[in-house]
């Protein structure tokens, strides 16, 4: 469930409870949210302070000893070259959760723009805007991403433009289906008719109205990133200079069944990372959303 | 600006509705005044145009294919149509009010109600004093506990005090007129008293205009001082409260009027108006409420459409209005004399 995609349905009324005290509760409602949430706070724990929770330079071998299995000395063992595999972990977590977080950020600010200027004025701008997303919507997202590092280098700036300039249209049409039905609703007749300009009742009256959906995809949007980053550096085009969970999977392949911790450990923290955000996108979706609150 | 010059003019009015090439008249000819310190209803049923109407006055239609194809709005001498856009929103909301039938749904649901008041002041440039004006309007609005008030969301407030919320809105920058379309419809009949008697009081105090849109005759009876009642479109009679009330002339306004429920009604003499009133562009030739007309001269009601005539106080669209047989079109009150 790598995407998720919000129908109609799923975009919740108009009148979104962030406030509202039961929100909190709805969010906590199930252990697995409580644990996924756990372990991203930990994450970015670990990723703030990774010097300080690790004994090892990650990118320097140092003259440990190369493949050595778990011990006392490096609790998740060292690669081939001698690396702490802990200590390459903790650091890698800054590089999935920089690109993960910044490029949902660009791709929620553009996305946001886009589908509010086209919701809300509509006609020849609503058109323009929603072909433009529609022509990177059916790119597949992996295949040009890995196209465009392939042809213009790599870097982690690099690689958060493509991922944002390709995460953009989803949000973008989700807050566009959004922005022109609130644009209808007879509170923004009401701040018209109070005299409000276009820009004060996009920003003060519909975005706070539209803001449900919004967090949500963006929450998924980073699990996204995340992915497509560790792939990029699974295939060897990821920023050289600094310590991915995907370079240690690359690293890990020759070694699959003489050092299994080489690729047991980046794999988990992959896996347990985009589960989280996943979990905690949907968690969102459900608490955010009134309608279904059954479970 | 003279206190005998009306703050609110409408010269001919019409609004169109664009279907695709051809257009739908909403709205034709209407001329009506306000003065200032002056309620003036605008009384019909549904679909006979009343808020189409409100919204030409404030240049602002709900739906992009309506739009005001002759007539004049002047507002305080100027006419609106000559206004640029950005004059015409510093006059919205600062020199018009506008009050809706469901506070609810005009209202911004994540916006705590203290800062939908203040929305009107910043979006015509006050930064400062927002608080202290917000407390005062809530006041104003006989809202006990204003500062408490202010901060709760509009889903914490009941139908009457929403409503209230929303005419302080409406009232924020002092506007000289308030356009009130069907205040109080969605409301219970004794919150509609205190909606009612808070929008007078209001119109005494602050010297303000009112231009109250309903369905209800008992409304306008209450609280206007001129009534003008639509049908189709048009406005079919015009008067002072009291002359319109005591006699009305065109057979439409009797209809409405004998139509009240009164606590001798009963449910086999209950009145109504036979028929329902055409939708635009099937109006009927000549007077456009001939086919429903219990008095219709045939040759005249239905080839040649009425002017509005003055008479009196007032003014009326009726040929028949001047004789004898139109003072009780429907025979109610020989119906009903033992």
């Amino acid at each position: 469930m790598s995407e998720v995609t919000l129908t109609p349905d799923a975009v919740p009324a108009v009148g979104t409870p962030f406030r509202n005290a039961g929100f909190r509760r709805r969010l906590l409602r199930r252990p697995t949210t409580v644990l996924a949430l756990a372990f991203l706070l930990l994450l970015f724990g670990l990723a703030v302070c990774a010097p300080l929770v690790t004994a090892y330079d990650p990118l320097g071998g140092g003259d440990s000893a190369l493949l050595e299995p778990l011990s006392p000395g490096h609790w998740l063992g060292t690669d081939d070259l001698g690396r702490d595999i802990w200590a390459r972990v903790v650091h890698g977590t800054r590089i999935s959760l920089t690109v993960g977080v910044m490029s949902a950020l660009c791709a929620v600010v553009v996305g946001v723009i886009a589908g509010a200027l086209a919701g809300y004025f509509g006609g020849w701008l609503d058109a323009l805007l929603m072909r433009i997303a529609e022509f990177f919507q059916t790119l597949p997202r992996f295949v040009v991403a890995l196209i465009m590092i392939a042809l213009f280098g790599t870097s982690v700036l690099k690689m958060i433009v493509v991922i944002a300039a390709l995460s953009w249209p989803q949000l973008a049409r989700v807050v566009r289906a959004s922005v022109a039905a609130l644009a209808q609703s007879q509170f923004v007749d009401a701040a018209r008719v109070a005299g409000m300009g276009h820009g004060a009742i996009i920003v003060r009256e519909i975005l706070p109205n539209a803001a449900a959906p919004i967090i949500v995809l963006g929450s998924l949007d980073i699990a996204m990133a995340i992915l497509i980053e560790a792939s990029l550096s699974f295939f060897g085009l990821g920023d050289p200079n600094h310590v991915s969970w995907g370079a240690m999977l690359n690293d890990a392949q020759q070694y699959l069944r003489s050092a299994w911790w080489m690729s047991a450990f980046p794999g988990l923290a992959i896996a347990l990372t985009v589960l989280s955000f996943n979990i905690v996108g949907d968690a969102l979706n459900d608490a955010l959303n009134p309608r279904g609150n059954s479970k | 600006m003279s206190k005998g010059e009306p703050l609110l003019d409408v010269r001919g009015l019409s609004v169109d509705i664009r279907q695709g090439a051809t257009a739908l008249r909403v709205v034709n000819e209407l001329s009506l005044t306000v003065r200032r310190g002056e309620a003036v209803g605008l009384v019909g049923e549904s679909g006979s145009g009343k808020s189409m109407t409100a919204f030409a006055v404030m240049n602002l239609f709900p739906s992009p294919l309506a739009r005001v194809a002759a007539g004049q709005v002047l507002l305080e001498g100027r006419d609106l149509a000559q206004m640029a856009p950005a004059e015409l929103r510093a006059t919205r909301g600062a020199r018009v009010g506008m009050v809706f039938q469901d506070p609810t749904s005009y209202l911004d649901p994540l916006m705590p109600v203290g800062r939908q008041i203040a929305e009107p002041l910043r979006a015509h440039g006050r930064t400062e004093g927002l608080e202290a004006r917000v407390l005062e309007l809530l006041d104003l609005m006989e809202l006990p506990n204003a500062a408490r008030v202010a901060r709760q969301y509009p889903h914490e407030l009941s139908g009457g005090m929403r409503q209230r919320i929303l005419i302080a809105t409406a009232l924020a920058m002092q506007p000289a007129l308030l356009i009130a379309d069907e205040p109080t419809t969605a409301l219970d009949v004794t919150v509609q008293a205190g909606i009612l008697k808070l929008l007078m009081r209001l119109r005494r105090e602050l010297d303000l205009g009112v231009l109250l849109i309903t369905h209800d005759l008992a409304v306008v009876a209450e609280t206007c001082q001129r009534v003008n009642v639509m049908y189709a479109g048009q406005v079919v009679e015009s008067n002072e409260v009291g002359p319109l009330f005591a006699a009305p002339r065109h057979p439409y306004t009797q209809g409405l009027l004998a139509s009240i429920l009164s606590p001798h009604s009963r449910a086999h003499s209950l009145f109504s108006i036979p028929g329902s009133v055409p939708i635009a562009g099937q109006w009927p030739g000549g007077c456009r409420f001939h086919p429903r007309c219990p008095i219709i001269r045939a040759g005249l009601c239905d080839t040649s459409a009425p002017a509005l005539q003055a008479r009196g106080s007032g003014a009326d669209r009726c040929h028949l209005s001047g004789e004898p047989m139109a003072a009780d079109a429907w025979r109610r009150n020989e119906a009903t004399s033992p």
